[in-house]
């Protein structure tokens, strides 16, 4: 349906006077602005390796395989996650546990995850019924070749260790603290893939189609 | 220094060259760290500061990195001429500087000459007949690139410099009728002996800033970079070129803004002299040092604004860029000709060409909005939404 003409707003181009036909006010203007930034020089650049960015508490790093309070891999290789990567990232190969582990059925025996091919999503953090994967805030991973960043489970593991004991990446187990697979009788409740404090504005849920925060969530605040 | 003194000569010119040469180069270098500096600090970034404190090496890590980087050269091109133009482009720009006096000549050091070829009365035509080579070096590198968008750059660079040819050399005809000559250390000493109200800016204001526009042009820095331009012809005539050729091309154009800033300086605001530190009769210890650091900074002034300008001033249109040149700097040159040579002729005070610059000034800014407003332009209604209603307005 072609618009109404009463809608169009006629804008007639304005009629330039003198000195912007000259030209040289305009150039002298312009030249105030850039002197301007250069004698009021305010850099935003942060010098990242000396200075690193503070990242927000969800941020989806590299990943790592928790361990249980014996120092076990937390992981009963069930799959979960493997079926929940978008990305076919995730390879385990499951094996029957030790007589030694009475409180799981299986673990992996190896565990490869191809942090290249993986997209940071976070699926395979909330589809872990036993808290064993999660993503840290490790983002400067580099590699000389392809296969170095292929993690294995020792490699998952030992980022666990390094990671533990940083307050940005506390060990998020939706039940407070870490146990042995068995502990759980009926699977949690899937919550957010990453706790997120509430003051974060990724907290706060939008409704379909609605940008910004929705207002019954802020009413139930 | 040699008994001989046509070796002694040679000595002496041997060793200029070889000073201006090294000069040049590490002025260019550095030049472009600055620039590179400058566009951080006004765009609000910090520029390049790992090499060395505040990236003062970083002229070097750039030129290791020139030298070493593998040096394409396509298949498809004209191999000699797309060797040769790169050369080109920084021989003729050098070659322009021979004749510029960088210092005050006649009080030069016995073992230093400040100008490679001096007593030149062709001083100024030699410049621009060199200098207007330099676009051979780009048509030819755009030719030989066998490249549509490097073609297409080197045509418009052809287009532009022929065209800004006019306006640059018109607008020195001015000044070189008041000085009687051609020579450029005649036309300093000239400026130098009457005082800073001798400084040609005084009575050429118009032509000065002919000449800085058409430079400006000439050496296709922005906001006339049409030959280069990224948005539309990927990089213009160097598209294809890569390591210390495509460096060759900067290096050229950088040397055209030295010399270029050099010409302004000498000719319109009084070479090396400045009041009181370096008038042409002070002759203490040192005062060649102290005139060689004047002619310095105002050149570096002269190089900085050219730098600003560059950061400033959005691209012209094509079409723009050509009506700049032929309906207004040409036919503005042309007046300020006849001017000078009815104030020559009539031997009025040379005060009625400032008067004279500061009228044509307004009659062509009042022509500019008079031609705006015909039917001439071309104008018509700017319509304010996408829609174009089958109904007129009303």
């Amino acid at each position: 349906m072609p618009i109404d003409s009463q809608q169009v707003t006629w804008v007639e181009e304005p009629d330039i006077g003198f000195w912007e036909a000259t030209f040289l006010p305009a150039i002298v203007a312009g030249l105030k602005t850039t002197l301007r930034h250069v004698t009021e020089y305010k850099p935003v650049t942060k010098q990242y390796p000396e200075e690193k960015p503070s990242l927000p508490e969800h941020y989806r790093g590299v990943h790592r395989l928790n361990r249980d309070e014996q120092g076990r891999v937390k992981c009963v290789a069930c799959m979960l996650c493997a079926t929940a990567c978008p990305a076919n990232c995730i390879h385990i190969e499951a094996a029957d546990a030790p007589p030694e582990w009475p409180d799981r059925d299986k673990f992996p025996a190896s565990f490869v995850l191809d942090e290249l091919r993986c997209i940071y999503c976070g699926m395979c953090e909330e589809a872990c019924p036993v808290d064993a994967i999660e993503l840290t805030h490790i983002y400067d991973l580099t590699g000389r070749t392809r296969n170095e960043l292929v993690y294995d489970r020792e490699q998952l593991l030992s980022i666990f260790d390094k990671t533990k004991d940083n307050p940005r990446d506390p060990v998020r187990t939706h039940r407070g603290k870490l146990g042995p697979a068995a502990a759980f009788k009926e699977l949690p409740t899937v919550g957010p893939a990453t706790a997120v404090p509430a003051a974060e504005r990724a907290a706060v849920a939008t409704a379909p189609g609605v940008i910004g925060p929705d207002p019954q969530t802020l009413q139930g605040q | 220094m040699f008994d001989d003194p046509g070796l002694n000569s040679l000595a002496v010119t041997l060793l200029t060259i070889v000073a201006v040469l090294g000069g040049i180069l590490g002025t260019c270098t550095y030049l472009i760290l600055l620039e590179r500096k400058l566009s951080a600090w006004m765009q609000d970034r910090v520029g390049p500061n790992r090499v060395g404190p505040f990236g003062v090496l970083q002229p070097i890590a750039d030129g290791i990195k020139f030298l070493l980087k593998e040096d394409v050269i396509p298949d498809h091109v004209d191999k000699v001429l797309y060797i040769v133009a790169p050369t080109i482009s920084v021989f003729t720009t050098m070659l322009a500087f021979s004749v510029v006096p960088f210092g005050p000549v006649d009080q030069a050091p016995e073992w230093l000459r400040f100008i490679i070829a001096p007593n030149m009365d062709l001083g100024l035509v030699f410049i621009f007949a060199v200098t207007s080579l330099a676009v051979y070096g780009i048509i030819l590198g755009g030719w030989a690139s066998n490249n549509k968008y490097s073609a297409l750059g080197s045509l418009r660079a052809s287009a532009q410099v022929v065209s800004y040819e006019i306006p640059l050399g018109m607008s020195i005809l001015g000044i070189a009728l008041l000085h009687g000559t051609m020579n450029l250390e005649t036309m300093l000493t000239d400026q130098a002996a009457s005082g800073v109200m001798g400084w040609n800016i005084w009575y050429q204001p118009l032509a000065g800033l002919i000449f800085f526009t058409a430079a400006l042009a000439e050496s296709n820095r922005l906001p006339f970079d049409l030959a280069e331009c990224e948005q539309e012809l990927v990089g213009g005539f160097h598209t294809e070129y890569s390591s210390m050729k495509f460096a060759l091309f900067f290096i050229g154009e950088y040397t055209h803004v030295i010399t270029t800033s050099f010409l302004v300086s000498v000719l319109f605001f009084g070479g090396w002299h400045f009041p009181y530190i370096a008038e042409a009769s002070s002759a203490y210890a040192g005062a060649w040092a102290v005139k060689l650091l004047v002619l310095a900074a105002k050149v570096l002034l002269c190089i900085v604004l050219v730098m600003l300008l560059r950061w400033t001033i959005p691209r012209f249109r094509f079409d723009q860029l050509m009506g700049l040149a032929w309906k207004v700097l040409i036919p503005l040159a042309l007046a300020n000709v006849v001017l000078v040579m009815c104030v020559l002729q009539f031997g009025w005070s040379h005060w009625w060409l400032t008067a004279g610059s500061v009228l044509l000034f307004i009659a062509a800014g009042v022509i500019g909005v008079n031609a705006s407003r015909s039917e001439i332009m071309g104008r018509h209604q700017v319509r304010a939404t996408g829609f174009s209603p089958a109904v007129p307005p009303g």
